[in-house]
């Protein structure tokens, strides 16, 4: 879109032109109490170094990850991201292109996006993967949505241990549809699924879990699967998709519908997006599944190619009926999670993957040497993420560690008064064994 | 135009063949030349009850989709499961092999509102 500016002796002309005196004429239908008279206090214009100048101090004022030691997770990660992903991503094929809408004469977009499906499908183990969605919270939404309208329930039973963030946009959706969700049970940090079997009633469309869960914790899903499935309802796995290459796939649990925060696979963590919406699901739901889907095919000479297939579950086309409102993709961000995969192998995810639980590992038991310091979850498996209970207010320690370089991780208190003093911090593969050392050290102070 | 004396039509290009307390249901020749090659047809559970005009499934063709609207109130006691896999029966035998579910009729006065053949054939004429 251009910015067209124009003169006063242009703008008179085409006032002339269609017949009106003034700009304000323009206006006349819009009631005056809606229109602001007053004369809007911008600043003065800049020249071309002033404003230079002005951005770099607005950007001097960011923190940037890569000016800290981060232990910060709950979400997005400080992993690793090879500098190939960024370098193709900004090639302008793919950097100018928005979601193919005359798809057919795309070729590289829908073969990228097609390669992109096939590794998530590799990734948790189920036979349908989508284009993407927004992020993890809104594939989340989604997949209880497409629940609903497969199984035609409308309640949900929730882990209380999914990320609080990605709970509060379920909420948000499900309040507009009428649907409901109470928690599940838990217990020494893991969701308790003792009491399934009496939880689940025939209004309930699905169970949705998380794991590795909020706290870090791997949640052990053994039986899971089958007691949603005897009562005719669907179990929803949120993932972290790097623990993937060393974890139990929501495939292998038995999952009907998997959905992911993309973000560790490649893409920067910003300000908190662009992130990735990652959505798989079983072949027999293809036809519920929200977005997009690339499909392979063959043209008239017999030559590979690919289409946007089943379009008719869309808006475009169903309207009303769609199976979601959802009619593109988070395009590049797919492609850096594709770069990403393509570039790490099987071999570099598993490695990256055994490096982050080697970090978390040798950094709790470090920590829980400190006086004051203990692991309440201690004896549960863990994953790259962990909590620590603190001898001073976590926040406390939060603000110090920044001073000293450390984004020391999340003050769990924020989210439940139980978890005062409680500290949920993420090690990568980025973290080396001697900025763990100095950040015990600095733990050690209080 | 394909127009079987023997059944009942609707104005959304249904058609119903009563045959005592129950309905057999499908679409006619002339909606499914309108939708063009049908790719996929979502049918309704058995056991489930539509009041008449209400959706009893969706057909999906290559570029669109339609609903079926049931031209009866009633319950639905069978599916042509054979469309399941062979969608394109909508296509080459809309009121035969292509049929789309069987009813028990609840409301046997509602049939009396269904198109005859001959009102039909001038409604698609």
């Amino acid at each position: 879109m251009h910015y067209i500016p124009n003169t006063r002796g242009v703008e008179q002309e085409l006032l002339r032109s269609i017949g009106v005196e003034r700009f304000e004429d323009l206006l006349a239908n819009i009631p005056d109490q809606f229109l602001k008279r007053c004369r809007i206090d911008l600043p003065a214009p800049l020249s071309e170094p002033e404003l230079t100048r002005l951005m770099h101090d607005l950007a001097r004022k960011n923190a940037q990850a890569v000016d800290y030691v981060s232990f910060l997770g709950g979400g997005a990660y400080d992993h690793f991201i090879p500098a190939v992903v960024d370098f193709l991503l900004a090639r302008s094929e793919f950097y100018t292109a928005y979601t193919p809408y005359q798809p057919e004469v795309s070729q590289g977009t829908l073969q990228s996006i097609y390669e992109y499906q096939s590794l998530i499908c590799h990734l948790m183990d189920l036979e349908v993967a989508n284009a993407s969605l927004y992020d993890g919270a809104t594939a989340l939404a989604e997949a209880a949505i497409m629940t609903a309208s497969i199984t035609r329930k409308n309640k949900f039973l929730v882990s209380p241990l999914i990320n609080p963030q990605m709970l509060a946009v379920l909420e948000t959706y499900l309040k507009t549809r009428r649907m409901t969700f109470s928690y599940l049970a838990e217990k020494n940090g893991l969701t308790d699924f003792g009491q399934l079997a009496e939880q689940i009633d025939e209004h309930t469309a699905g169970v949705l879990v998380q794991s590795p869960n909020f706290l870090g914790l791997i949640e052990d899903l053994s039986g899971v699967a089958d007691s949603v499935h005897a009562r005719q309802a669907l179990l929803i796995m949120a993932v972290d998709p790097i623990a993937l290459a060393l974890l139990k796939t929501p495939g292998e649990w038995g999952a009907d519908i998997a959905v992911a925060e993309g973000q560790p696979l490649g893409l920067h963590q910003s300000c908190g997006g662009p992130y990735l919406g990652v959505f798989a699901t079983k072949r027999q739901f293809v036809r519920s599944m929200p977005g997009r889907i690339v499909g392979q095919t063959s043209d008239l000479d017999g030559r590979r190619g690919f289409v946007l297939v089943l379009q008719t579950r869309e808006q475009h086309i169903r309207r009303e009926k769609a199976t979601s409102n959802i009619c593109t993709n988070q395009g590049l961000m797919a492609l850096a999670a594709t770069i990403y995969l393509a570039l790490m192998g099987k071999n570099g995810l598993r490695h990256a993957a055994e490096l982050c639980l080697q970090n978390s590992h040798y950094l709790a038991e470090q920590i829980a040497k400190l006086p004051g310091y203990a692991l309440p979850y201690g004896a549960v498996p863990y994953f790259k993420e962990f909590v620590v209970t603190t001898p001073r207010p976590a926040g406390e320690i939060i603000q110090a560690a920044r001073t000293a370089g450390f984004l020391a991780g999340i003050d769990l208190g924020r989210y439940r008064p139980t978890w005062q003093d409680h500290l949920l911090i993420a090690t990568t593969e980025k973290r080396t064994q001697r900025e763990m050392h100095d950040f015990v050290k600095f733990l050690a102070k209080f | 135009m394909n127009v079987p004396g023997n059944l009942k039509y609707t104005n959304d290009h249904e058609w119903a063949l009563i045959e005592g307390p129950e309905a057999v249901i499908g679409i006619t020749d002339y909606a499914q030349g309108q939708l063009g090659d049908v790719v996929y047809v979502e049918l309704p559970q058995i056991g489930s009850r539509v009041n008449k005009g209400e959706s009893l499934g969706t057909i999906e063709a290559v570029k669109t989709v339609a609903d079926v609207f049931a031209p009866l109130s009633g319950e639905v006691i069978a599916v042509n499961d054979a469309l399941k896999n062979a969608a394109e029966l909508l296509n080459k035998a809309p009121y035969t092999d292509g049929w789309v579910a069987r009813l028990k009729i609840s409301h046997p006065a509602e049939a009396e509102q269904l198109l005859s053949p001959d009102d039909y054939s001038k409604l698609v004429g």
